[in-house]
């Protein structure tokens, strides 16, 4: 057997490949969190780092589909593992049992499908900007002049698109699952790959909690203080306005063909 | 004291079963959890009823051979002990207490509380054991062990086998035992001949026996009567984690004694 069927085919490999994706997409939302707290910076600095990323094509897209593996496989794993346990134990206990277990390490699937729904979400909002999830209008309409340029105005579709209740609510439910999940994940993946003694399991666990502790803070600190109006709501008045203003409710194809002939 | 039991009572294993509810007799708080079974079971057979079948040999906490989940921790309630030295006065006059089986797969259950645990024997088949070359014993002392590392293999030789962790464990995973095993051999230097090959053998016939995997959830360290150390688990993962990329080992053309 080759190495691929070798890892697959074994219960521990399978949590190899969970604990590696795992920790690649920890690196990735340690990233991605220091990118988007730059939305409390001025509109400039944020639109101007969205548009670095926008302008190395290769890097970018580098990244989305190594990402896009690491949360593919991570999902493959979740299920053939949830499947392999849930047929380990047909017949279940009378009384409850996970004697000495924390809710998070019981609830890591129904954790990670929420997540991960929120992940297709999340990319349709403000990735895809898919004009009929956002509740507000067509993002992509959204520009501004950075250095001479014409640039997405990334700063407007952040205010604009959290300053909407249940978008907003819907973040903060996500950041909440996804504190849970990575305060047993962070941990458990160090025990996976091996790495774990005595001395080291209680650092291990600090470090859990209080990563998983600063990514639920960093994370959601963002939506709340858009919704609370405490970022950028000024910024946006004008730009609501000329977002409703230009298309009164049309068909996204037509907005994009009026786009072009405005210009 | 007198207790309400809710057993589960299961004639073989093609049949299905169910709970009973049985009132003991006078009971005896120094009385441990087993003998309180036979009490019951006295009286079940003085009314002609069929006693309830349960595991027990030692009684003593050392042979593994008792089980039970006891109102839903193997090995009833306290920390560190087998169902056999949990006794009577751990509970209350009155108490309902519920008294199922280990539920596994790969623990078929043969009779009311009695399961098969021969898949463990399986796994140590597989590879826990160590060369021993024949002829004379060698002297006790002339392999220099590293005390943390005696200490450290003791701690994981103390696993009894019962079988607790995989009932404890959500997903009825095994990885507690297997760990213990691999560890306490790989640790010496005796074992360090079959040391991959061993961690090998030993985790791909426990996934082949239908175990779980682990999440981590700390069940089974929880609820062990010797208390064996999630630590082992990472030990085992990363002597499998050798073993998988190694591979398997590929034999020399011509080498060897020929």
């Amino acid at each position: 057997m080759n190495i691929v069927d070798r890892i697959w085919n074994s219960s521990l490999g399978k949590k190899y490949l969970m604990a590696l994706t795992g920790g690649a997409l920890f690196v990735f939302l340690i990233g991605h969190l220091v990118g988007n707290l730059q939305v409390f910076g001025p509109p400039e600095l944020i639109n101007g780092y969205a548009h670095f990323l926008k302008s190395k094509p290769l890097l970018l897209w580098g990244a989305r589909l190594g990402l896009l593996a690491c949360v593919a496989l991570h999902i493959a794993s979740a299920v053939t593992l949830a499947q392999l346990n849930a047929a380990a134990r047909p017949q279940p206990y009378a009384t409850p049992g996970a004697y000495g277990a924390s809710k998070a390490s019981q609830y890591m699937l129904p954790t990670g499908i929420v997540i991960a729904s929120f992940i297709v979400y999340h990319l349709a909002h403000f990735t895809a900007l898919l004009p009929g999830v956002n509740g507000v209008g067509d993002f992509s309409k959204l520009t501004t002049t950075l250095h001479g340029e014409t640039v997405p105005d990334v700063y407007a579709m952040m205010v604009l698109g959290l300053q909407v209740k249940w978008v907003c609510a819907f973040y903060l439910v996500a950041q909440a699952l996804l504190f849970m999940h990575l305060s047993h994940g962070l941990a458990a993946m160090f025990q996976s790959l091996g790495f774990r003694d005595h001395v080291w399991w209680p650092r291990i666990e600090c470090f859990a909690k209080a990563a998983s502790i600063a990514l639920l803070i960093g994370y959601s600190i963002i939506p709340v203080a858009i919704c609370l109006k405490l970022v950028g709501s000024d910024y946006v008045e004008r730009k609501k306005y000329d977002l409703k203003a230009a298309n009164p409710q049309p068909a996204p194809a037509f907005v994009a063909a009026q786009g072009k002939e405005a210009k | 004291m007198k207790v309400t039991l809710k057993v589960w009572r299961q004639k073989n294993r093609n049949s299905s079963g169910s709970f009973k509810t049985y009132e003991s007799p006078e009971l005896n708080g120094n009385m441990s959890f087993l003998e309180m079974l036979d009490v019951v079971n006295e009286q079940l057979a003085t009314r002609g009823e069929e006693p309830i079948a349960f595991d027990h040999d030692c009684r003593e906490g050392i042979c593994g051979t008792c089980s039970l989940v006891i109102d839903g921790k193997p090995h009833g309630p306290h920390k560190g002990i087998a169902t056999c030295q949990t006794y009577m006065r751990s509970f209350k006059d009155g108490d309902e207490i519920v008294v199922e089986p280990f539920r596994a797969k790969a623990f078929p259950l043969i009779k009311d509380l009695v399961c098969d645990r021969k898949s463990f024997d399986r796994i140590q088949h597989a590879g826990g054991f160590i060369t021993v070359r024949t002829g004379a014993a060698p002297d006790a002392n002339s392999i220099p062990v590293p005390k943390p590392d005696a200490d450290l293999a003791m701690d994981a030789a103390q696993c009894i086998g019962c079988g607790a962790c995989v009932a404890a464990c959500k997903n009825a995973s095994a990885m507690l035992f297997v760990a213990a095993k691999i560890s306490h051999l790989g640790l010496m230097p005796q074992g360090q001949p079959e040391r991959y090959k061993r961690a090998k053998a030993m985790v791909d016939q426990m996934d082949e026996e239908g175990f779980g995997a682990c999440t981590v959830t700390g069940s089974c360290e929880a609820v062990c009567p010797k208390e064996i150390s999630l630590d082992f688990i990472a030990r085992m993962n990363r002597d499998y984690g050798v073993a998988l990329l190694r591979g398997d080992p590929k034999t020399i053309k011509g080498g060897g004694a020929g």
